[in-house]
């Protein structure tokens, strides 16, 4: 029993940050129509972003995590400017070599000049050490990742869904040219969406940071189950992600109580499963 | 074109197309060869030609890799004078991306001896890769020297006339952590292994070492290779309540297992940590705080005395990181097989791995070193301790010796050897 309560929690934690991924991922297909495999590679460039701001600037855990995702971002804005927006009257396959293809390259970069072993970043001090809750020992940091991930997904949905600028976005989603004929910038609008998306990424590589090596390798390590995630949740579906993203993070948790070896398995025995009977995903529209 | 040599250019040009930018360490290609009309010395061609075949790219790319490829350079240099000529003849150095796969390592190395007429192949980080490459070396008569990968198999059942394993194996590396560790009252233990063979295989040969001397093995968590998350199998770990932890995967699971565990706080509340294949790029992308006291084994440590420091600085001047086990092994093992060349005048696979028998090698790498008739190399190896950050005087100083272990009890012993060479 307590070893099964230890695995729930760590599940919990798991499937926070398959969350704030999915999430990403989700609301860049919503916007753009764009299967976005450069999401890993975001990921990996937050993490990144975060170890150089220490390394060569000084600049701590608290700084970077705001710090990153706005340079990530940022440089989402020039990769959508000057890449994807020529793609989007094409078929939506383009989009995913196109961003396949990049992921390729930002790794290739990354492993050029900083090798496959990866960076040791540093557990910031403030969240170093951890509690014994009687069923198991809880690093504060992962207590940390939990509550962060879920404040960042829930804030997104309600941004989405219950403020105004949600509005344009769904309506842009539905219908981008009726939008912009009552006068929205639907351009600014997907351009900020994909910068969002990718912001996100990178958040999660600064979380990631502390407790994975920061690695050129990291982001195609997790692509997979991200994509996973979206799938069975729902392509575009916001709030699918989140639950699918903890769910899965909590059915992996039970499995590797039960059967270690399937734990990577499982995850697309059920996407296979929903594919089967729910093509859309279980939160998606029927087309 | 006879049909069959028409079917091998075919197939390596239709590789070199699909591998594209992987091998873009590549040699062109040698002109196709043509017949040498015999010569006084009895070396097969114009050139001696020897192949750098591993990693370049993937998880294992930093403890081989590219560094792999400049301590066979410097092998080249150091055995040919400097002058690149040996006997008279050119002495030529191609490398080539394997990508952990042993189809391609074996297409590779099939078109490297068939139409480049390369003589040797080295390094083979990668177990699949080696046991691949060292079949196809046995076929074509062809020397194949291991120093990456850690199969006992290579000696074993798939063992081969014409193929040695220079640096270390996965029994070696258990035998000297294991045994070490039980002497010090570490006499329970809890898996944490990569679920391939290769993992299975250190597992295994740790686990017999430890029953045998009277200890015992709590548990076991595979996982998949590749795995990001390991805090459900270390709070199984942490559950076991064993004195010791064993860490049976390399490379980026190794790391992320290491780090996690300090994280847990398994390290703090007096489990130990037994790295079963570490290698020096790994304790150094990690750092001495999440590493410090942790037990490992390897046949080769940058720091161990004047001529191992002396050949570590000029590798240092070239590739700017240390070498790992498996560079320093790359390097010995070229060194040794042109200096053989040199010594009997020819390149024929077998009476130079015969000569190579009648040494004991002696190099800035390899002590004590004897070729035994399976193809292991038998030679010291290094029970080694990583260093509290506050001992750790200068950069890359990491480890302190704890114990040499003379090469007969890291091996196997022939009399349970598995190998249709050894004769019972």
């Amino acid at each position: 029993m307590q070893v099964l309560m230890g695995q729930l929690l760590i599940g919990l934690i798991n499937g926070a940050f398959f969350a704030v991924m999915s999430l990403g991922l989700a609301v860049i297909f919503g916007m753009l129509n764009i299967v976005h495999f450069a999401h890993g590679a975001m990921y990996m460039l937050g993490a990144f972003a975060a170890w150089m701001g220490l390394t060569y600037l000084g600049i701590n855990y608290w700084a970077s995590l705001l710090l990153a995702p706005l340079v990530v971002g940022a440089l989402g804005v020039l990769i959508e400017r000057l890449l994807l927006s020529r793609l989007y009257k094409l078929d939506p396959l383009y989009g995913l070599l196109m961003t396949f293809g990049l992921a390729l390259l930002l790794e290739g970069l990354f492993r050029r000049f900083y090798g496959v072993s990866g960076q040791n970043y540093p557990m910031p001090p403030e969240l170093s050490g951890g509690r014994n809750l009687g069923f198991m020992f809880l690093p504060n940091y992962r207590a940390w990742v939990i509550v962060a991930s879920l404040t960042v997904c829930f804030a997104t949905w309600f941004l989405i869904e219950k403020t105004r600028l949600g509005a344009y976005l769904r309506a842009g989603t539905e219908n981008a040219k009726l939008l912009q004929a009552f006068g929205v910038n639907v351009p600014l609008l997907v351009t900020l969406t994909y910068a969002y998306g990718v912001g996100m990424a990178a958040l999660a590589g600064v979380l990631a940071a502390p407790i994975y090596q920061v690695s050129s390798m990291m982001g195609s390590n997790i692509i997979i189950f991200v994509f996973a995630v979206v799938v069975i949740g729902g392509m575009g579906s916001i709030l699918g992600s989140i639950l699918t993203g903890l769910g899965l993070g909590l059915l992996q948790g039970l499995t590797k109580v039960f059967y270690p070896e399937a734990s990577q398995a499982v995850i697309f025995l059920i996407m296979a499963l929903v594919l089967l009977v729910r093509p859309a995903g279980l939160f998606g529209k029927e087309a | 074109m006879k049909p069959r040599s028409l079917a091998v250019h075919l197939s390596g040009a239709l590789l070199s197309l699909l591998a594209g930018v992987a091998f873009a360490n590549d040699k062109p290609p040698a002109k196709p060869a043509t017949p040498t009309p015999p010569k006084a010395a009895t070396l097969s061609d114009e050139v001696i030609k020897v192949g750098v075949l591993t990693d370049f790219s993937g998880v294992y790319s930093d403890l081989s890799g590219q560094g792999s490829l400049i301590a066979a350079q410097l092998a080249v240099d150091e055995a040919t004078g400097g002058t690149g000529k040996l006997l008279g003849k050119k002495v030529e150095l191609v490398s080539a991306d394997h990508q952990n796969k042993a189809d391609i390592a074996a297409s590779k190395a099939r078109t490297w001896f068939d139409v480049e007429k390369v003589d040797a192949i080295f390094d083979l980080t990668n177990s699949a890769t080696a046991l691949a490459v060292q079949e196809l070396g046995k076929e074509k008569g062809k020397v194949v020297i291991v120093t990456g990968a850690g199969s006992t198999a290579l000696t074993g059942k798939s063992c081969s006339p014409t193929g040695i394993h220079w640096m270390y194996d996965t029994y070696s590396l258990a035998t000297g952590t294991g045994a070490a560790l039980l002497k010090e009252g570490g006499d329970s233990w809890y898996f944490l292994t990569a679920d391939y063979a290769f993992g299975h295989a250190l597992e295994s040969d740790t686990s017999a070492v430890i029953k045998a001397q009277g200890g015992k093995v709590l548990g076991t968590s595979r996982h998949p290779l590749n795995t990001n998350d390991f805090s459900s199998y270390l709070l199984k770990a942490q559950a076991s309540g064993a004195k010791i932890l064993g860490l049976a995967n390399a490379g980026g699971d190794l790391i992320n297992s290491v780090k996690q565990a300090k994280e847990f706080g398994l390290v703090d509340s007096g489990q130990r940590l037994a790295g079963l294949l570490v290698f020096i790029t790994d304790i150094h992308s990690l750092g001495l705080e999440t590493t410090q006291g942790m037990y490992l084994t390897e046949g080769f440590y940058w720091d161990l005395d004047d001529k191992s420091r002396a050949w570590s600085k000029s590798f240092f001047e070239r590739a700017k990181k240390q070498p790992t086990m498996t560079h320093a092994g790359v390097y010995s093992s070229l060194y040794n097989y042109l200096k053989a060349i040199e010594a009997t005048g020819t390149d024929d696979a077998g009476t130079v791995i015969k000569h190579l028998r009648t040494l004991t090698i002696n190099d800035p790498v390899i002590r004590n070193g004897k070729l035994r008739e399976d193809g292991r190399l038998v030679h010291d190896m290094y029970l080694l301790q990583v260093k509290k950050p506050s001992e750790s005087k200068k950069p890359w100083d990491y480890y302190s010796v704890k114990q040499t272990i003379p090469g007969e009890q890291a091996v196997k012993s022939l009399a349970l050897s598995e190998c249709p060479l050894i004769k019972k």
